[in-house]
């Protein structure tokens, strides 16, 4: 046996002088190159979340904008074609460029602090699914300011996507952008379901893991296998449109219907990824704020995952109306009400632990706390187009449009703003403004309500869902006038909030290693971390290793402040799946600017696809192909080859 | 910041007074990298191959839905013929077995013999490739003339785009390999792209199994 390839890791307190060594070993390079190098899981964390929120500011521009072309009858701010590209460019901005990335940005930045590691398990690829994510969301605006962006929707039907009847380059830039971001999407939850099943403290094991890791995993994992069911179908939309194929294209025996399956089945799984880490936020925030650990635990975790598992054979339910057998509207219909079940169980869960609790009340506490009224109402409008005959008669309508917005606005803007007053402290150093936070609570929770409430009516009334304006004694103009109303008090609300954001990063009150006295580890390290995260691995005794000797369990302790030192290289621990007992020494990768050059060649090849210029496709195509080659190539210090004289 | 329900007592002096003991992780001989195929990155090859296997079932399930729901005479050549396919079948499934034989001259230290493999593996799937552009010569019908054409073009087409891959992924290996990089504990990367070769493998085995034998089973006829 050879010293060089097993180590017993060295077992110490942490000191001035190891933590020096480590910040050494950790610390991002400055400049340019650390910029663009960096594979810190913090950095790129915060980038995801900045990035995600321009995202969500654009898209709620083109809200706004619509919102004004709405407010009365037969208004022309917009004309039909602008409002097309708006509607569909706010879905893909909100759905793809949004909900998905601000959910990977706070799993990135937590992910290795509430698991006890150093890094996550693929530090390289992490930069790569930010990189990718960036491009492709520039690509696809590039498509929307040159007046092409999409304009059929987010879910794109065909025949109205087809080139016959849409002949631009809108979704051109749509279908080769969606198969661009699903690159990152796909790293992304890879890297997440390694992560969380090998790089844990020793003793985190499977029935410890903080909730919000259950919730991003069981996404990712969903994430994973659905992916390539809408690149697929994007990919052969672009086919259709630019080579002649017939996948949707009737006339040459294709199938319209087959763009709707592919599309949903990733769509809905794709929602429940969208709101099952954030319901996650809520579950691992709301208890901190009834200062008791969460109500069923178990169940939870459970139901996360069984939610998901239902969630791979509802996607038929968005198209009852669309003329299929009977007895697959049954199936389909009973699998959707049967996920009520599991969405229950987090909804009892999360109002058992308020009930049993001590509610403090804070900013995060009423955003995570509203928003279970708000996953109410977004579930019970779900639930009833979840039947098939009360569907046929919303479907299209703005019920439908009411309904996605409390999912998406209530179970993860919601989630999203309280997470961030929650974790601003760990991540800066500074506590957010609590008074301005009410201020700001209160307006989003009133505008979003007032905008999206009567919409339900809206839609009961008949307005249908993207018409770009509408006659007078329909009786919708004063509740279309009430939801203009709301959205901008919506949109105060949210821009007090980035106001908040900035005035606190300047001058709000120091915060401690622990401002909430919170019971995971994330909380036991200083705000905001140092690079290497922990000084010395701790070992992980119970689920909440900060609240250990209140909770009058008779477990053992959790060792925080003497662990393995791990200082020789830039190292982290490996451990088993189930129990998380340590397994191997990891050797962690230094900043590398290979997932920039692999992106910069990505995005030329996509570039070279939209304007069909082969020379430029085949260049991307060999930047790509060298990156890769850089990145694996097999290195001594990662111990991927022998360490031959 | 915040008062705590369940009482803030110093830690230390509560453990000691209920008997706690803070346990503590030690490990002893802890592997340092990668060993054998035991390192995190054979779970990447993992999550890579379940979305990719995931991507080719998405397109036989568009295979199956399409031809399913289409009229008579939808497969445009109802009997296809396998005398390229076949032959063909068999050098993708014999490579794999070179594969194999190479990554046990690795494990065995025989460098030569694990070249010779890697070589092998490399010279058949190029075969394999160049075959398969005979075929798609030969086939009576092209990339637009109907959703069954464009189907068997882009399934094929997409699994060659493996192919191909596999053939860089290959031919890195046996350069390295030449370089001696490896021993039998350091060859995380050769493994994981064996079994990268041997699941392309497979997947072509679904899609000959879809294209070539079940229009004789009547599917699509």
């Amino acid at each position: 046996m050879r010293a060089a390839d097993f180590r017993s890791p060295a077992i110490g307190p942490h000191s001035l002088e190891h933590e020096a060594r480590l910040a050494r070993l950790w610390e991002t390079s400055p400049g340019l190159k650390g910029f663009l190098g960096t594979v810190d899981h913090k950095q790129i964390g915060i980038r995801y979340i900045v990035t995600a929120f321009i995202f969500l500011a654009l898209g709620g521009i083109e809200a706004l904008l619509m919102r004004l072309q709405l407010a009365g009858p037969n208004l022309s701010l917009l004309t039909p074609e602008q409002y097309n590209e708006l509607f569909s460019t706010h879905g893909m901005t909100m759905i793809f460029l949004y909900a998905a990335p601000i959910l990977s940005g706070f799993s990135n930045y937590l992910w290795p602090l509430l698991l006890g590691s150093r890094d996550m398990a693929f530090p390289r690829l992490n930069a790569l699914s930010y990189w990718i994510y960036l491009a492709s969301g520039i690509f696809l605006y590039v498509g929307f300011l040159t007046g092409n962006g999409p304009n059929d929707g987010w879910f794109n039907y065909v025949p109205y996507a087809a080139r016959d009847y849409n002949p631009g380059l809108n979704e051109d830039f749509y279908s080769l952008g969606m198969v661009f971001l699903g690159i990152s999407t796909t790293v992304g939850a890879a890297n997440f379901i390694v992560t969380a099943l090998r790089a844990r403290a020793p003793g985190l094991s499977l029935n410890r893991l903080p909730i919000l890791v259950w919730g991003t995993l069981t996404a990712s994992a969903a994430n994973l296998v659905v992916v390539p069911a809408v690149s697929l179908a994007f990919f052969m939309l672009w086919l259709d449109r630019q080579f002649g194929t017939h996948f949707f294209d009737p006339a040459g025996g294709g199938q319209p219907l087959l763009w709707q399956h592919l599309f949903w089945i990733f769509g809905h799984p794709w929602v429940y990824a969208i709101v099952l880490p954030a319901m996650g936020m809520v579950s691992q925030g709301l208890p901190v704020f009834c200062r008791r650990p969460l109500v069923g635990y178990g169940s939870v975790a459970l139901s996360t995952v069984a939610t998901m598992v239902l969630g791979f054979g509802v996607w038929v339910h968005h198209m009852f109306a669309t003329g299929l057998p009977g007895l697959g509207l049954s199936f389909f219909s009973g699998a959707s009400i049967a996920i009520v079940f599991p969405s229950a169980v987090a909804v009892f869960a999360w109002l058992a632990t308020i009930w049993l609790g001590r509610p403090v009340i804070t900013t995060a506490f009423l955003y995570f706390s509203s928003m279970i009224l708000m996953f109410v109402i977004g579930g019970v409008s779900g639930f009833m187009t979840a039947s098939v005959p009360v569907d046929w008669q919303l479907t299209d309508t703005y019920f439908v449009v009411a309904h996605i917005h409390y999912v998406l606005i209530g179970i993860n803007v919601f989630p999203v703003l309280g997470a961030v007053y929650y974790w601003f402290p760990k991540m800066t150093g500074r506590m957010m403004d609590e008074r301005l936070g009410r201020w700001n609570f209160w307006l989003t929770l009133i505008g979003f309500n007032l905008a999206f409430l009567p919409m339900h009516l809206t839609g009961l009334l008949g307005m249908p869902r993207r018409i770009y304006t509408y006659p007078e004694g329909m009786g919708w103009d004063s509740l279309n006038m009430i939801t203009t109303i709301g959205s901008f008090v919506l949109a105060a609300g949210v821009l007090l909030f980035i106001f908040n954001v900035l005035k606190s990063l300047r001058s709000g009150a120091v915060a401690d290693t622990n401002p909430w006295d919170a019971p995971t580890l994330e909380w036991s390290v200083p705000s905001p971390p140092p690079p290497y995260n922990f000084a010395v691995i701790p070992t992980v005794a119970s689920r909440y290793p900060l609240w250990e000797g209140r909770l009058g369990g008779t477990g053992a302790v959790s060792s925080l402040d003497r662990g393995m030192l791990l200082e020789s290289g830039k190292e982290t621990i490996a451990t088993s799946s189930m129990d998380a007992m340590p397994e191997m020494i990891v050797e962690m990768p230094h900043d590398t600017s290979a997932p920039f050059v692999l992106t910069i060649g990505t995005a030329l090849l996509f570039i070279g696809l939209l304007v069909k210029t082969w020379t430029l496709a085949a260049l991307g195509l060999i930047l790509l192909a060298a990156a890769i080659l850089a990145w694996l190539w097999p290195r001594r210090e990662l111990r991927e080859r022998e360490a031959r004289s | 910041m915040i008062d705590a329900a369940v009482g803030q007592g110093d830690r230390a002096m509560d453990d000691a007074l209920q008997g706690r003991s803070s346990v503590l992780a030690q490990p002893r001989d802890l592997p340092v990298g990668p060993i054998g195929r035991s390192g995190l990155g054979l779970w990447g090859v993992g999550t890579l191959i379940a979305t990719e296997a995931a991507l080719f079932a998405y397109l036989l399930f568009a295979y199956y839905y399409t031809g399913a729901a289409a009229p008579q005479g939808w497969l445009l050549e109802p009997h296809p013929t396998l005398r390229l396919a076949l032959p063909n079948t068999i050098i993708l499934l014999v490579s794999s077995g070179f594969a194999w034989y190479g990554e046990t001259g690795v494990l065995r230290q025989r460098r030569y013999r694990a070249l010779v493999g890697f070589g092998l593996t490399f010279v058949l799937g190029t075969l394999f490739a160049v075959i398969q552009g005979f075929e798609w010569q030969q086939r009576p019908f092209s990339l637009g003339d109907s959703s069954y054409a464009s189907l068997y073009y882009i399934t094929t087409g997409l699994h060659i785009a493996h192919v191909l891959i596999g053939l860089l992924v290959l031919a890195a290996i046996f350069l390295w390999t030449a370089l001696d990089y490896f021993s039998p504990r350091r060859r995380l990367s050769v493994s994981a792209g064996v079994i990268y070769w041997h699941f392309v493998d497979i997947i072509w085995l679904f899609i000959f199994t879809t294209y070539y034998i079940t229009p004789y089973l009547g599917f699509g006829r």
